[in-house]
């Protein structure tokens, strides 16, 4: 119980502190998850959910904490230039955990009335109303560790509330900057409430600035109401010291349509769990990932879809390249309750291993227990096509570039499902950077360069 | 340009080539027929360089050079094209992305600068037109979805762009009604020139009533065992291959 026992210490000997600087909505939960998270422990290979990916070994070493809120000396909008042409999004920062509220002008675009996009601590003290429902419902510390230390330590954040029939035009991009010159864990929390028809584009970006072990836990509860929409983008382009633990609920209500996609384009050890609720009759997901990985990168994708009402359609498709030593996992729940007839339900899990110490491991699951359904899976890990290689090679092109183009071609069908065209041309060049190489460590955002 | 001297290829320790002898100067168009089974499609996948095959014996230089020793995209990019006869799908991969750099690799190899979009695009419009194939073909991703017809002409259009020495079409007729036998076959002669050679490997005389050859073999059993003029390919169409069967000794 050591890699538990130092965050039990930290939390009883800081928790007025962690508290003082943070706001009641998100104390009032911390008593509870502490509770949780000493029953519980960090999960390990043994248990089911986490076999792929083990959690504790990567909360052993000491990492420092920016529990009394010091001042980063970062200002990220002079560090990250955004010239993306035609993007033009309202852009925000998040460095390590806190929400960097000195908004130059110029970024604060003019948001439709009642939208909120700022840190999640001040709407707490502000508006605690508006969070206090939603703040610690969808993610359960009773069952998840990751969740519970997250809960425990977790001050400030993202909050997004789109009011009812609101349309957000252009794109939110949201940065998440890690900037320590120690070793160092940051737990942020994201909640983002969509009203009724609401409409939204949110694109959230994860980097590592300095050569430092990182480690950042992301509980993210998103509420879809009825008839909104949210298309939400994730892209990590981190550095190999990095690692990513995020766990990601989303609630759908009747007629809502959400996309998820996420990408993670260069990282060191990344575990995204996602949990998507589909409550309401009519609600749509399209949700995809994608994963480039090399060295000794890990990426594991847990998701679950849950069909708890009928008429629901969920496409769910993953893929994955792996070069070098590089790991991979993913595992897919898609659950059909009882009464969720007319479910369309499709998952496709396709993975490619250039090497034969890349390694892979899948594991579709679909529950059923509706009998009016259309249900479908598939998982494959295999390697490139050895014939299409040697037709390009007879055309003249070397077997490097060959290799390229069908990488490229393999996860291209990922990128053709974001529909931000700005962010899709930047995400072809990026991949194919990533493939050449060139792309070996994070340099900032790469979205913005 | 080219000759081959006592080729033996096997492929997964099975001699398929038992000693080929074969010599092509420029300008020439060599037909090689034969039953089924015989070694003609091994001959031309050893020739592009297609790894499943294994050369134990023999040589083949292309203009001086030793081509057993060079890669597939190097055998290309000295002049060497396979119109394949099964062609590759490639979901993914669209047309103008292979194409283009299939040329550019071209011609870096000849220390060229890249072409430009534009350039690129104009040169895809005029070789597309010598084979009738469709724009909407150059925009779809390599071969996928392409009927027989259209993936022979793809086939012939790739020939078209990266303007070989030497073309192997290796049963290039197969698959094809007479119209597209046609147009695949005028594309090839519009294409030839008294510098390019050009092997046709085929089954039958339709294809070479179009595009006509000035030496036809004959393969038997991994070996050429009849070299003449073109009506050797009437005699053949006629009669069969069983008289040849038996003066070779069965």
């Amino acid at each position: 119980m050591k890699a538990e026992k130092q965050y039990i210490d930290i939390f009883t000997l800081y928790e007025d502190t962690i508290c003082r600087l943070s706001a009641e909505p998100l104390n009032t939960p911390r008593a509870k998850a502490f509770a949780d998270f000493k029953h519980l422990g960090f999960p390990t290979r043994k248990d089911e959910k986490y076999k792929y990916t083990d959690i504790r070994s990567l909360f052993e070493p000491d990492y420092g904490l920016n529990l009394n809120r010091l001042d980063i000396p970062v200002n990220p909008y002079e560090v990250f230039k955004c010239d993306v042409p035609n993007m033009s999004t309202a852009l925000h920062f998040i460095v390590n955990d806190v929400f960097y509220n000195k908004v130059p002008a110029a970024s604060s675009m003019h948001l439709p009335q009642g939208v909120i996009v700022g840190s999640l601590k001040e709407t707490a003290k502000e508006n605690p109303q508006i969070v206090k429902p939603f703040y610690a419902k969808l993610a359960n510390t009773a069952n998840d560790a990751i969740t519970a230390i997250n809960t425990m330590f977790a001050q400030d954040g993202l909050f997004i509330y789109v009011p009812d029939n609101t349309i957000i035009e252009k794109p939110i991009q949201i940065i998440n900057i890690l900037r320590s010159d120690v070793n160092f864990m940051a737990n942020r929390r994201i909640l983002i409430i969509m009203g009724e028809n609401a409409r939204a584009q949110l694109l959230l970006c994860d980097h590592a600035m300095d050569n430092v072990n990182f480690l950042a836990t992301q509980v993210s509860e998103i509420y879809v109401g009825r008839g909104a929409t949210l298309h939400l983008y994730e892209l990590e382009e981190t550095h190999t010291s990095s690692v990513r633990l995020a766990n990601c609920h989303v609630w759908q209500e009747e007629n809502s349509n959400v996309l998820l996609n996420g990408i993670t384009l260069h990282n060191g050890t990344t575990r995204n769990t996602t949990q998507v609720t589909l409550n309401g009759p009519h609600a749509e997901l399209g949700f995809y990932g994608m994963a480039i990985a090399d060295k000794n990168q890990h990426v594991d994708n847990n998701t679950f879809v849950d069909h708890a009402a009928s008429d629901c359609t969920s496409n769910e498709l993953f893929k994955y390249v792996l070069d070098e030593h590089a790991t991979g996992a993913f595992a897919g729940l898609a659950l059909v309750r009882p009464g969720a007839q007319h479910t369309h339900s499709q998952q496709t899990n396709r993975n490619l291993c250039a090497t034969r110490e890349a390694r892979m491991w899948t594991q579709p699951q679909l529950e059923i227990y509706a009998d009016d359904v259309k249900c479908s899976h598939g998982a494959t890990v295999g390697q490139l096509d050895e014939n299409a290689l040697f037709y390009m090679r007879t055309r003249g092109i070397s077997e490097r570039e060959a290799r390229l183009l069908l990488m490229f071609a393999f996860v291209n069908e990922v990128i053709d499902h974001i529909r931000m065209d700005a962010l899709k041309d930047r995400l072809h060049l990026l991949v194919e950077k990533r493939f050449r190489g060139e792309l070996n460590k994070c340099q900032g955002c790469a979205i913005c360069k | 340009m080219l000759e081959i001297k006592d080729l033996h290829a096997n492929i997964n320790g099975k001699e398929i080539l038992k000693g080929i002898n074969l010599t092509i100067r420029p300008g020439e168009v060599h037909a090689i027929m034969g039953p089924n089974g015989s070694g003609k499609s091994t001959l031309s996948a050893v020739l592009v360089g297609n790894p499943a095959y294994k050369v134990t014996h023999g040589s083949i230089t292309f203009y001086g050079k030793d081509l057993l020793q060079l890669s597939p995209e190097d055998r290309s990019h000295e002049g060497i094209f396979l119109s394949f006869q099964y062609p590759v799908e490639i979901p993914g991969v669209s047309m103008v992305n292979f194409m283009r750099t299939a040329v550019n690799e071209h011609r870096k190899y000849k220390g060229q600068p890249p072409l430009s979009a534009s350039e690129f695009l104009k040169l895809m419009r005029e070789k597309r037109a010598i084979v009738e194939l469709d724009n909407k073909l150059a925009n779809r991703f390599v071969n996928e979805g392409f009927s027989g017809g259209e993936k022979k002409r793809n086939e012939i259009f790739q020939m078209a762009m990266l303007e070989p020495r030497l073309s192997i079409l290796d049963e290039t007729d197969s698959g094809l009604d007479i119209d597209a036998l046609r147009i695949v076959a005028e594309g090839v002669n519009k294409l030839k020139t008294p510098e390019t050679s050009t092997i046709v490997i085929t089954h039958y005389q339709r294809l070479l009533d179009y595009i006509k050859p000035d030496i036809v073999h004959v393969l038997y059993k991994g070996q050429i065992v009849r070299t003449a003029g073109p009506e050797l390919a009437l005699e053949l169409e006629r009669k069969g291959y069983d008289w040849i069967k038996e003066e070779v000794g069965e």
